[in-house]
């Protein structure tokens, strides 16, 4: 992926009458989204249902409802700093697929820690050293894969897929066994009062979460893109060989770049049960990381545009719910439109370059 | 170096039989580039035709006609006697041609009878009995003892290269094209491979035997011609090859690629300096420096020499022989075993590629798009790829747009880069401005030492020139130059002295006078081993 202020593939020089490369852009990522939604309406009619009520109850539920809008944009909290962790990754071309796993241990463990320290520490003092605590884990559980990535060269999506899985399993353990709580029939970590989660803003529901999600994925847009660092980062990951020959030591920028990705994924999980939920609850996984990646590279890596798509799909997820429930269709359906969204995002990406293949002869 | 290869040549047969491949002033062009030029030469049935050239020289692009990737821009091709355009890798194939590259090009999770069995119909089932039986036909033609039901991978390389043979023969082609067969084998299994070119020849294939390696060349060859940057040079008849024995033979060859041309014939002025550089200082030196072998990696062996300030030392060298190494341990990417490397009469063998750069070493590779530059970046950072966060370009890690922008612009002017502006994609210029600004990059910022490695590879005749000139006027400032290359040519034109690497090591050194093309011919084949 080309890094800010270079020409991205198949974006030809500007010519006379030429369309900006902006706009192309623009385009390029809105037509596989309004593609899916075309076919997603071709299978909702094929099932007997009628799409045009399904997406207005979408939209209605998920952005024209004060009470729908408010969890949409409650719900991009923890999607946001997921993006900016794949951000971070993505463009130092390491495949941080682990995500869900740091996530998810992450949050079991600001769970379990943030009751406990409220009774010692004031509010504000629990809520930041939960979060800072939950950043390191999540920097911790990604060490192995970072380690054989950085000193032998083990391809880390296979690694970081494992620890998912392993991290997965080991924080309902730890919700299951150290962390229970003994007074709930179903297993779960102690509950965090309502007074002591992320404060709301503004006499809304949303809770802060959000502002640190924001503010968290534009500082890690302009880290990426304005600062050495992130420049030596995307080095890295356009073409290590160039690193090398530039003098960037490319294990220890490969070390930094798992610890700052898998940190912020696991400050999402502190996010998410900090602001929303109190506890997690013995099998909860709701694989944010998963769904998560296709915006990141819709999106291009780009910040922004990350919450664009973001809140897109945050509308579309929790109008989502609502519409599906009352179209009669399991709430997974919302999983069938990013297939497909996907799969458009593909064909467009290959049309693009079949252009440019064409342009060039 | 003498005879490593035992020769093959038997009573020849060809004079009495028209040739079954024939190129006849084929002509490729590329952007810039002359590939081939109006080449012509003969493979007849019963012959091994043995086509030595460097990297570079066109032996790809000449490969690439003949099995159908590409069509010449010029020239016949006539196979069998008849001249046919050659459309297709599989029209290639059924004219009669087989093709084996130098990577394999078979699966090494298959069984060698499934490898064969690949590119059959798929419509059809396979008749396996009936692949088995060509299968041992073709064991038996080449001489060999093949396991059909093995695991292509568990056999050694130079097995599954004889199963790249029987492939390429499978449908009974007779021209058989071998592409740099041996650059993967052991000794032994260069013998072994030997034997069975000598036996395909007696069944009366034409092969074309495709190389770098003089003494194989000689070795297995009943004819010999020698491809040098896109032209072919010369050839031995083999009437005349009989006659030589290996010696001989060497010594003709290295006088078609090296020696008795005069300047004239060459059109490049005699190198001539008006300065006694002897008598400049030390700039940087280097003292018994070794890096580690490996596997697929030459390692250099105990190398020294000193280069004073506004010297050109060059390196001359087959491809392959260590230059590439010693260019990365001279440049800090590549660790060192053993010696020292001295800049200003301090040790820098331990600093990181920043530090020495930052010091004053310099390095221009030769890999432009992999390794030079980041080719998706701009041109503004690609030129300040090896500064990053340096002041004033950064401040406290913050990219200072204007002097980014304002460096590049003042480099690419000073330079002549043709780019549509500072903000282009570095990928998107041609190879020569692509040089230009590396080559701005590494001189900028005062260096005391630059070492350039094939500075001019794959450029056009234009762009050669510009380099050349660049290098040479920056030696005259009085920057230590060390000139790394391939071509004979640059190297003699630049350079004040000559060392010559072979197999790691610096084999040796000597003045560029008149005997300098000769001297560095033979020490670059290892015909001779000489001291400074």
């Amino acid at each position: 992926m080309a890094a800010d202020g270079g020409t991205a593939d198949g974006a030809a020089p500007l010519g006379r009458g030429e369309t900006p490369d902006w706009l192309v852009r623009t385009v390029t990522a809105l037509i596989p989204v309004i593609a899916a939604l075309v076919a997603g309406a071709v299978v909702l009619l094929l099932m007997g249902r009628d799409p045009i009520a399904f997406y207005v109850n979408v939209m209605n539920r998920g952005l024209f409802s004060w009470l729908g809008l408010q969890e949409t944009i409650t719900r991009c909290a923890p999607l946001l700093l997921l993006g900016a962790s794949l951000i971070v990754a993505f463009r130092a071309g390491l495949w941080n697929l682990g995500v869900d796993g740091q996530f998810l241990l992450a949050a079991v463990i600001a769970a379990a820690l943030a009751p406990v320290l409220v009774t010692v520490l004031p509010v504000w003092a629990t809520l930041t050293a939960t979060m800072a605590v939950a950043f390191a884990v999540g920097a911790a559980w990604s060490l192995i894969p970072a380690l054989l990535k950085a000193y032998h060269g083990v391809n880390e999506i296979v690694t970081t897929l494992m620890m998912s899985f392993l991290g997965i399993s080991f924080a309902n353990v730890l919700i299951k066994i150290p962390f229970n709580d003994p007074e709930t029939t179903v297993p779960q970590t102690l509950t965090l009062a309502t007074d002591d989660r992320l404060p709301r803003l503004f006499g809304t529901t949303i809770n802060l979460g959000i502002v640190i999600a924001v503010v968290a994925i534009l500082l890690v847009h302009w880290v990426m893109t304005r600062t050495a660092f992130g420049l030596r980062l995307q080095v890295v990951g356009a073409s290590p060989r160039a690193a090398i020959h530039a003098g960037l030591s490319v294990p220890r920028l490969t070390l930094l770049t798992f610890g700052l990705s898998a940190g912020l994924a696991g400050l999402a999980g502190a996010v998410e049960i900090l602001g929303v939920w109190g506890n997690v609850r013995a099998d909860w996984d709701p694989a944010y990381g998963l769904t998560i990646i296709p915006l990141v590279f819709l999106a291009r890596f780009n910040g922004p545009a990350v919450i664009g798509f973001t809140f897109f799909f945050a509308i579309l997820s929790i109008g989502g719910e609502s519409a599906s429930r009352r179209a009669d269709l399991p709430n997974y359906f919302i999983l069938v439109l990013v297939a497909l969204i996907l799969i458009f995002m593909a064909l467009t990406e290959w049309l693009g370059h079949r252009r440019a293949m064409a342009r060039k002869a | 170096m003498t005879d490593q290869v035992p020769s093959t040549a038997p009573p020849h047969r060809s004079g009495d039989q028209a040739p079954l491949l024939s190129l006849d002033g084929v002509t490729k062009r590329f952007p810039g580039v002359v590939a081939n030029d109006a080449v012509s030469l003969d493979v007849y049935p019963g012959e091994v035709h043995a086509l030595l050239g460097e990297n570079g020289a066109g032996k790809s692009t000449l490969i690439s006609l003949l099995s159908g990737m590409q069509q010449p821009d010029a020239g016949r091709i006539r196979v069998h006697g008849e001249e046919t355009p050659i459309r297709s890798p599989r029209h290639a194939l059924e004219l009669g041609i087989g093709t084996v590259y130098q990577h394999p090009t078979l699966v090494p999770t298959l069984t060698v009878l499934e490898n064969l069995m690949l590119g059959s119909p798929w419509t059809r089932r396979m008749d396996v009995a009936a692949t088995r039986a060509r299968f041992g036909e073709l064991c038996r033609t080449l001489g060999v003892d093949l396991p059909g039901d093995a695991v292509l991978g568990t056999l050694s390389l130079g097995q599954q290269q004889y199963v790249e043979i029987i492939k390429a023969l499978w449908r009974g082609e007779r021209i058989l094209i071998l592409d740099e067969a041996t650059s993967m084998l052991t000794p032994r299994g260069v013998e072994d491979l030997g034997r069975v070119i000598a036996r395909l020849r007696e069944a009366g294939m034409a092969i074309l035997f495709i190389t770098h390696k003089l003494t194989e060349a000689v070795a297995f060859g009943d004819r010999v011609s020698v491809l040098k940057l896109g032209r072919k040079v010369g050839a031995i008849a083999p009437e005349e090859l009989r006659t030589l024995d290996h010696d001989a033979a060497v010594e003709r060859i290295v006088d078609l690629m090296f020696g008795s041309r005069t300047e004239a014939d060459m059109g490049r002025p005699r190198h001539q300096r008006d300065i006694d550089v002897g008598r400049h200082p030390v700039v940087i030196e280097v003292e018994d420096l070794s890096t580690h072998a490996s596997a697929t990696e030459t390692g250099v062996s105990a190398v020294t020499f000193a280069v004073h300030a506004g010297e050109v030392f060059g390196i001359a060298g087959v491809d392959g022989n260590g230059q590439k190494q010693l260019a990365e341990a001279l440049a800090g990417q590549r660790p060192v075993s053993g010696g020292a490397i001295r800049l200003e009469g301090r040790a820098i063998e331990w600093l990181s590629v920043p530090q020495r750069q930052r010091a004053g070493l310099r390095y221009v590779t030769d890999d432009r798009l992999g390794e030079g530059t980041v080719s998706s970046f701009p041109v503004s950072v690609n030129l300040l790829l090896k500064r990053i966060g340096e002041r004033p370009f950064w401040r406290r890690g913050v990219i200072q747009h204007r002097e980014v922008d304002a460096h590049a612009r003042r480099l690419i002017e000073r330079h002549d880069v043709r780019t549509p502006g500072p903000q282009t994609a570095v990928g998107r210029l041609s190879g020569g401005n692509i040089q230009k600004a590396l080559l701005a990059r590494e001189l900028d910022n005062q260096p005391l030492a630059v070492v350039y490695n094939k500075p001019t590879y794959g450029l056009d005749v234009n762009n050669i020139q510009l380099a050349r000139r660049a290098i040479r006027e920056r030696a005259d400032q009085g920057v230590a130059t060390i000139l790394i290359s391939t071509d004979l040519d640059e190297i003699l034109s630049l350079s004040d002295r000559i060392g010559v690497m072979l197999g790691g090591r610096l084999v040796g050194i000597v003045e560029n006078d008149e005997q300098a093309q000769r001297r560095v011919g033979e020490l670059m084949i290892g015909a001779r081993e000489a001291a400074a």
